[in-house]
């Protein structure tokens, strides 16, 4: 089992959401976050004092799949957030030791 | 049988007799003016200039403003009850009242102020009282004890703001000698801008600002109470005529003409200089306009306001960019580039329109016994200066003694970095 880890821009959120189902993968988390690599921020202007805001708003994906499923997910999740302009984010897999659905107990792949 | 009917028709004339007897100079149109703007003008502060300020502040913050709004209308309104009112509108001193109207003895419901009842006067001064220090706090921002603030209001009323209403409003000297100041240039304005300044340079600048990250937390906030500013200024200068009459309605007039007149040319002076209009900048170029306008507001006309408009804008804007860029002054709020600059500007500006010589320009005329530009316009820097450097002397040796009192008025570095809402008052403004 993989975890995906995704940072996207906010805006791409809806389309990736839907690429992901449209390939069967249903479960996301979700988190609004900050962040930069190399996108500049921009600079907000309060009473003549000007501030370079450097930390650009950006959402992070995650998503438990399948080793077998992992290079479609990491395609539909690329597919919908490119825009081909910097700052389109980065894409982290982690191996996953165990899951557990917490209703039933399920472990493994079948909690996924 | 008409002896009967005629007594008690008699009779029942009494209670009619005894009412026109105790308010026989009561005028009811003024009255209602002035009972309404009464109202207009504690809005200002609650929640007007509370939410103003509250959201300039960091998050962590915003109840210390709040707060501090609410405590001073509280304590402000209790002192100008005790002792308040008497030291500003009693006697005959030229510098200071006496006590004869402490705890507002003689103030019954009949007593009248000029043709308004006494009680409605002194509620009416008292919402003055409550907004002054309310527009201080701006300068000690984030990093004020609250202890502190609350002893300072207490001093700071009795030995700056009392006198000076005394001074200006109350039969004292600069009345005597003819100053203009409609609805308080110099009681409100300087007093409020300059104990700001002195307030922010004793207390040191905030860590933020030495950072250089103190941008506001909420400006939907900031200018929901902007708007309200804007209204409730038409009590501030239209209720200081104390009259439901011409001279209420061009004050307003004139108030309102500032407002927007301020506000737009301090919007594009900044669209000039960076390339961008902001809502902030709007709005503290309104309240600039409103602020210099205050003192002249009862003596000008609308061709004059909307000068004295355009030169609050431009002068306020770069008073402002003075103080925070040249100076490196942490007055947080901006209360003495925006109100101080502004009441010292808007009362020597009084001075010049109020001339009756300048076509469509002029005023209303000069103070009476004045004749000349020249001698008005000196007697409005008497006032200027008199105001600002008293204020300047009585401000630093009570925010001194209030520092001996409260152990210091500056929260610790931790404390500072946690927020006054949680170290103040153990809240937090918001629960996301």
């Amino acid at each position: 089992m993989k975890l995906i880890t995704a940072i996207i821009k906010p805006f791409k959120l809806d389309d990736v959401r839907e690429s992901l189902s449209e390939i069967g993968i249903y479960g996301l988390t979700v988190t609004e976050v900050k962040g930069f690599g190399r996108q500049k921020g921009h600079t907000e202007l309060y009473r003549g004092a000007e501030y370079v805001v450097d930390f650009l708003p950006k959402v992070k994906i995650e998503t438990a799949v399948d080793d077998e499923r992992l290079d479609e997910a990491v395609e539909a999740i690329i597919k919908a957030a490119n825009t081909g302009k910097i700052g389109d984010g980065k894409i982290f897999i982690t191996n996953i030791e165990q899951t557990i659905r917490i209703r039933t107990g399920e472990t493994g792949p079948d909690a996924l | 049988m008409l002896k009967t009917l005629l007594s008690i028709f008699f009779l029942s004339l009494f209670p009619l007799i005894s009412f026109a007897a105790d308010e026989p100079t009561v005028n009811g149109a003024n009255t209602s003016w002035v009972l309404t703007s009464t109202a207009l003008v504690l809005f200002m502060t609650l929640p007007g200039l509370a939410l103003f300020y509250g959201g300039l502040v960091k998050s962590r913050n915003v109840l210390s403003i709040l707060m501090q709004c609410f405590a001073i209308a509280g304590i402000a309104s209790i002192f100008w009850l005790v002792v308040g009112y008497s030291l500003a509108f009693s006697g005959d001193g030229a510098f200071v009242g006496n006590f004869s109207k402490m705890m507002f003895n003689g103030v019954t419901e009949g007593s009248v102020a000029g043709d308004i009842p006494e009680s409605l006067f002194a509620l009416f001064q008292m919402t003055f009282a409550v907004i002054t220090p309310a527009l201080i706090i701006g300068g000690f921002a984030e990093r004020i004890k609250f202890s502190s603030v609350l002893l300072f209001t207490i001093l700071w009323l009795a030995f700056v703001y009392a006198p000076i209403t005394h001074w200006v409003w109350g039969g004292g000297w600069l009345q005597e000698m003819g100053l203009l100041d409609f609805a308080g240039g110099t009681v409100v304005h300087i007093t409020a801008g300059v104990a700001a300044l002195v307030t922010a340079i004793m207390i040191g600048p905030r860590k933020s600002f030495v950072r250089g990250n103190t941008a506001p937390h909420n400006m939907t906030m900031t200018i929901t109470g902007a708007g309200m500013l804007w209204v409730g200024w038409f009590g501030f200068n239209g209720g200081s005529a104390l009259a439901a009459n011409g001279d209420a309605a061009m004050a307003m007039l004139v108030t309102h003409i500032s407002a927007a007149t301020g506000a737009i040319t301090w919007m594009c002076y900044e669209w000039k200089k960076y390339g961008k209009p902001t809502a902030l900048g709007s709005v503290t170029g309104m309240v600039a306009g409103l602020g210099t306008i205050t003192p002249a507001s009862g003596f000008v006309g609308p061709a004059g306001a909307l000068v004295i408009g355009f030169l609050a804008g431009v002068i306020c804007f770069n008073a402002t960019l003075m103080i925070k860029q040249k100076f490196k002054i942490d007055d947080s709020l901006d209360v003495f580039p925006v109100h101080g600059v502004g009441g010292m500007l808007g009362t020597f500006l009084a001075g010049i329109f109020a001339s009756t010589q300048l076509g469509l320009f002029s005023g209303q005329g000069f103070a009476t016994g004045i004749e000349s530009m020249g001698a008005q316009v000196g007697v409005q820097l008497v006032g200027i200066v008199s105001t600002f450097v008293y204020t300047a002397i009585a401000t630093f040796l009570i925010f001194k003694v209030v520092g001996m009192i409260t152990n210091g008025v500056r929260v610790s570095d931790d404390e500072e970095s946690q927020g006054l809402d949680l170290v103040d008052h153990n809240e937090r403004g918001y629960e996301l």
